[in-house]
């Protein structure tokens, strides 16, 4: 009888990064009610917040800051629903115990789960913009293509990063999970400036905020695509950039470190498999 | 009636344990609290940067209090839809209060009174903080206390009928569409002018501002708390407030009598197709 060819090593990194990866890529697009509304649900909030700033005469370079900050959501959504709580959700069909007992990497597991998940939020943040461009008339004038493209590489590394580093936490958490998700909605559109340049906030609230990487992203990006944006930055872009640089390696080093360190943990103290609701 | 009523206690004492016993009570507390300061923090930030912090302008609590109030939306229309999923889907119970001898839509009613409860704390907070922090103006003395306490009660029911529909909608789709609560809740977010006034959204869209309930409601709520939002913005301030009321009225009765029959229709073809203990979970 011949045997079975096991791949190890980089291999089966490589192999169980894209096997993870497959499901969020195929099955989100293949589920046609989470595509719609993932759509329609941030478009209903950019529709609304661009009817606030209307209803109070606010320039309409507001309008794009809001089309494009609805546009990100699904990358926080996508970080927060499918990265941070997955491990629970997978704890909770009974996968959890399964992912632990294959002979593969954990981290190679949530690196699949955040380039699928990347790669069917970025779609979804394209109709975002294209929409809501089109229907409030959003004029875009990009600075530099290539900071531009540096500044969103950065910022989704760094973001599903925190991702990665957060679902270990979630590793020990249970019924709390979905309720520490859902907290972190409104409060991080606030932090963050989504709807808004986060440099009106306090300056140390915008310096705290700035752990997220979507908030240093955002500012960053604005301030490359819309006329007016480097008036109302935070910081400078270059200055933003390397923040971004800095925080991708913290959080993929300390995803990396935190994962192991909660596996053993969560195995020693039986959470593995529990359920409690 | 009796039967009835010991339904709707133990329904709501069950929503609210499932609501709140996740965490210690402090913890619940600021869970419940932060989520809608939150919202109106963005709100309030967005507003204070255009007009540079003029508080004074009726467009203020026009927004703020729709704001604040849109809280119930979110939580007592969606709360009791999401009943379904929950009790079907997570904790595979539906099947066992199905068949027990209780009314199962004042079950699901009463699974809705913890949001209630949570969403009410979550608006007294949200314009107390307004009061003291942000200038909105509501004078006690001046509240039109009667209206208020109507339009209330009135909107309450409303919500929960809503909620009645939605839930007999659930009970015919599968564990992954939870998301139409939310999409409902924020449709009527955007066409109600709970945010800003009707006249904003382009013309061809104002018509189903005025065919939503949930207009009114807010309409009602702002004038009896601050009469005078009602004569800075046109689009109902042709509407005395008794006609606003009977309209409200009106289309309560009528959500009633549709959230009944369909209430019933669906539930019928959930039982035909045996709906009632499927999980969908994948």
């Amino acid at each position: 009888m011949e045997r079975v060819k096991k791949d190890s090593g980089l291999l089966l990194f490589l192999r169980t990064v894209i096997a993870r990866a497959y499901p969020r890529v195929i099955g989100q697009q293949r589920e046609k009610s989470w595509v719609f509304f993932e759509i329609f649900l941030p478009m209903l909030s950019v529709s609304a917040y661009v009817f606030v700033y209307r209803a109070i005469n606010a320039p309409e370079e507001y309008v794009g800051f809001v089309v494009m900050g609805g546009a990100m959501t699904a990358f926080w959504m996508n970080v927060l629903w499918s990265m941070s709580s997955q491990l629970y959700w997978e704890k909770e069909t009974g996968n959890l115990s399964l992912y632990i007992m294959a002979p593969n990497s954990l981290m190679a597991i949530l690196l699949g789960m955040a380039l699928g998940g990347l790669f069917a939020s970025t779609l979804r943040a394209i109709v975002i913009v294209g929409l809501g461009s089109w229907m409030f008339q959003v004029q875009y004038a990009v600075a530099s293509f290539s900071q531009l493209f540096a500044v969103f590489f950065l910022t989704m590394v760094a973001l599903y990063g925190l991702g990665m580093l957060s679902a270990s936490l979630f590793l020990l958490l249970s019924r709390e999970a979905w309720h520490l998700s859902n907290l972190a909605q409104e409060p991080i559109y606030l932090a963050s400036g989504f709807y808004f340049p986060v440099k009106n906030l306090n300056f140390w609230v915008a310096v705290g905020a700035s752990l997220i990487p979507l908030t240093m992203g955002l500012d960053a990006m604005r301030q490359l695509v819309f006329p007016s944006g480097a008036t109302l930055g935070f910081l400078s872009v270059r200055v933003e950039i390397g923040i971004l640089c800095i925080l991708s390696v913290i959080f993929l080093a300390g995803a990396r470190q935190l994962l192991g360190t909660m596996e053993r943990l969560a195995i020693r103290e039986g959470r593995l498999t529990e359920s409690r609701r | 009636m009796i039967s009835y009523l010991r339904t709707f206690r133990i329904s709501a004492w069950l929503g609210w344990q499932i609501e709140s016993n996740w965490a210690d009570p402090f913890l619940f507390a600021v869970y419940s609290l932060v989520k809608p300061l939150a919202g109106a923090a963005i709100l309030v930030v967005m507003y204070s940067i255009i007009t540079k912090g003029d508080y004074d302008s009726p467009i203020f609590p026009y927004i703020y209090l729709g704001n604040a109030f849109y809280i119930y939306v979110g939580q007592l229309m969606t709360g009791i839809s999401w009943a379904i999923i929950d009790d079907r889907e997570h904790y595979k119970t539906l099947k066992y209060i199905y068949t027990a001898p209780v009314h199962f839509p004042t079950y699901l009613l009463g699974r809705g009174m913890a949001r209630l409860l949570v969403a009410s704390i979550s608006v007294v907070v949200t314009i107390v903080f307004g009061v003291l922090f942000l200038r909105l103006r509501i004078d006690l003395a001046q509240v039109d206390w009667l209206m208020f306490l109507l339009a209330m009660a009135l909107g309450v029911n409303l919500l929960a009928l809503m909620g009645l529909i939605l839930a007999g909608i659930m009970l015919l789709l599968v564990h992954h569409s939870w998301e139409l609560g939310g999409a409902v809740a924020g449709a009527l977010y955007l066409f109600s002018g709970a945010i800003f006034p009707l006249d904003v959204l382009p013309v061809f869209l104002r018509p189903i501002g005025y065919i939503m309930p949930v207009t009114y409601w807010l309409e009602l709520l702002r004038r009896s708390l601050v009469g005078s939002v009602a004569q800075a913005f046109p689009t109902l301030a042709g509407f005395s407030n008794g006609q606003l009321l009977l309209i409200l009225l009106g289309l309560t009765a009528v959500f009633g009598v549709i959230a009944v029959s369909s209430f019933r229709w669906c539930e019928r073809r959930a039982l035909e197709r045996g709906l009632i203990d499927v999980v969908t979970n994948y």
